[in-house]
């Protein structure tokens, strides 16, 4: 069965997101990053949607359920590449994902999760 | 109607052409439905007359259908827009055709003598003809009209939803008018297409030229909003009135985490600080 590859970069763990999700290679995604999370103890999450064209509410649901996962096992997640389609579907279908950071690209979402995490560190137990 | 009277009328048409052509004319004159100097009306009278002479030559009159029929319609397309063009009412336009219904009924009456069937026949079948062809003229008017209205529509879909550029990463969009769903549509995908363009973080919604906020209203600027957000960049609401302001409380509309600025200025002053950039006075030396 095809899996979605989980990337570790650092402390960091980035999943691209390069084919057509269907429900069960979502469900997949979601049992293997919260595996990898534990294993690797990772402290950030990077899921990369740019090549990501349909959504439907089941995606987008369990995108959100991913994000608020991570966060339970102390790794933000940040949805980064988004496709301007993929955000109006969203949002016509009543899903603006409120609890998930989000970033344009790759790059600025790196820089996002490590100033968070250096915000962290220094101001130690902010609820993460 | 009967074949026979069909070709009565054609026979009649082609054998009095230009007595019927010049009462014609004259019966446009007195109307004063001319706008076009003489020889103009008479060169497109005379062309009206030959074409419905050899359409009902043809037949299939009842119907006024047919591809004997095509060369009648592309002339009166071609009149209509012209006449239109010149700023002739649609009514100005019909009435050219239908003048043509006294000096023909004129004609048949000398022509079928006491022929009391045969003249209501043909008077009846002719009128109606020329009815179709008139309210034809009318139908092109109101359609050329409607395609004004719709192109004019779209222009100013496209017009009113610009995205400009106030600093590196910070953009800003201006809307003007009442934003209804197709319009909320467009400014959305027009402002997440810039974003991806320019690597945006921060876009400023600028709602001075919104004349109402009503709910539906609010509830698409949130929508606005939140896709900006899903592609990683915030939204900062501005330009927001006295009048708004207290319409928004009355509704109840919640407008959530959405940061409100008075002024474009103070949003502007907002989505600098948040990119860690200031502006600073020169020190006159």
């Amino acid at each position: 069965m095809e899996r979605i590859p989980i990337l570790k970069i650092g402390s960091f763990l980035l999943v691209s997101i390069q084919v057509d999700m269907h429900d069960r290679l979502a469900m997949s995604l979601q049992d293997d990053l919260t595996a990898q999370i534990v294993k690797t103890r990772a402290k950030g999450v990077l899921i990369d949607i740019s090549s990501l064209e349909l959504v439907d509410s089941f995606i987008g649901r369990t995108l959100g359920n991913i994000a608020a996962m991570s966060r339970i096992l102390d790794a933000q997640t940040v949805l980064v590449g988004m496709q301007p389609a993929v955000a109006i579907t969203l949002v016509e279908l009543g899903m603006s994902l409120p609890g998930v950071q989000t970033a344009l690209n790759v790059d600025k979402g790196l820089a996002l999760l490590q100033s968070a995490i250096e915000e962290g560190d220094h101001g130690a137990g902010d609820g993460y | 109607m009967s074949a026979t009277t069909e070709r009565r009328i054609a026979q009649i048409l082609t054998d009095n052409e230009s007595e019927i052509l010049a009462a014609w004319l004259k019966r446009q004159q007195e109307e004063g439905r001319t706008r076009y100097d003489d020889a103009e009306a008479r060169e497109k009278s005379a062309h009206f007359l030959k074409l419905f002479a050899a359409a009902v030559q043809h037949g299939n009159v009842e119907a006024a259908r047919g591809p004997e029929w095509q060369d009648m319609y592309d002339m009166l397309g071609d009149l209509s827009k012209s006449r239109a063009q010149l700023g002739f009412s649609p009514t100005e336009t019909a009435t050219f055709v239908f003048s043509l219904k006294q000096p023909l009924f004129d004609r048949f009456r000398r022509e079928f003598g006491s022929d009391a069937q045969g003249l209501a026949d043909a008077v009846w079948s002719s009128s109606t003809l020329l009815d179709k062809l008139g309210l034809y003229t009318t139908e092109l008017h109101q359609k050329r009209r409607e395609e004004v209205v719709i192109r004019q529509q779209q222009e100013l879909l496209e017009l009113s939803t610009p995205v400009v550029e106030l600093w590196d990463g910070i953009l800003a969009l201006p809307l003007i008018g009442t934003l209804d769903s197709a319009r909320t549509q467009v400014v959305m995908e027009n402002l997440l297409e810039r974003i991806v363009e320019t690597s945006a973080k921060i876009a400023i919604i600028e709602i001075t030229g919104v004349p109402t906020v009503d709910t539906l209203v609010a509830q698409h600027l949130l929508k606005t909003v939140a896709a900006a957000r899903l592609m990683g960049a915030d939204c900062i609401i501005s330009g927001i009135r006295p009048q708004i302001a207290q319409t928004i409380v009355h509704l109840g509309v919640d407008l959530g985490s959405v940061v409100t600025k008075a002024s474009l200025a103070d949003a502007f002053r907002v989505a600098l600080h948040r990119s860690n950039l200031t502006v600073t006075k020169v020190q006159a030396s």
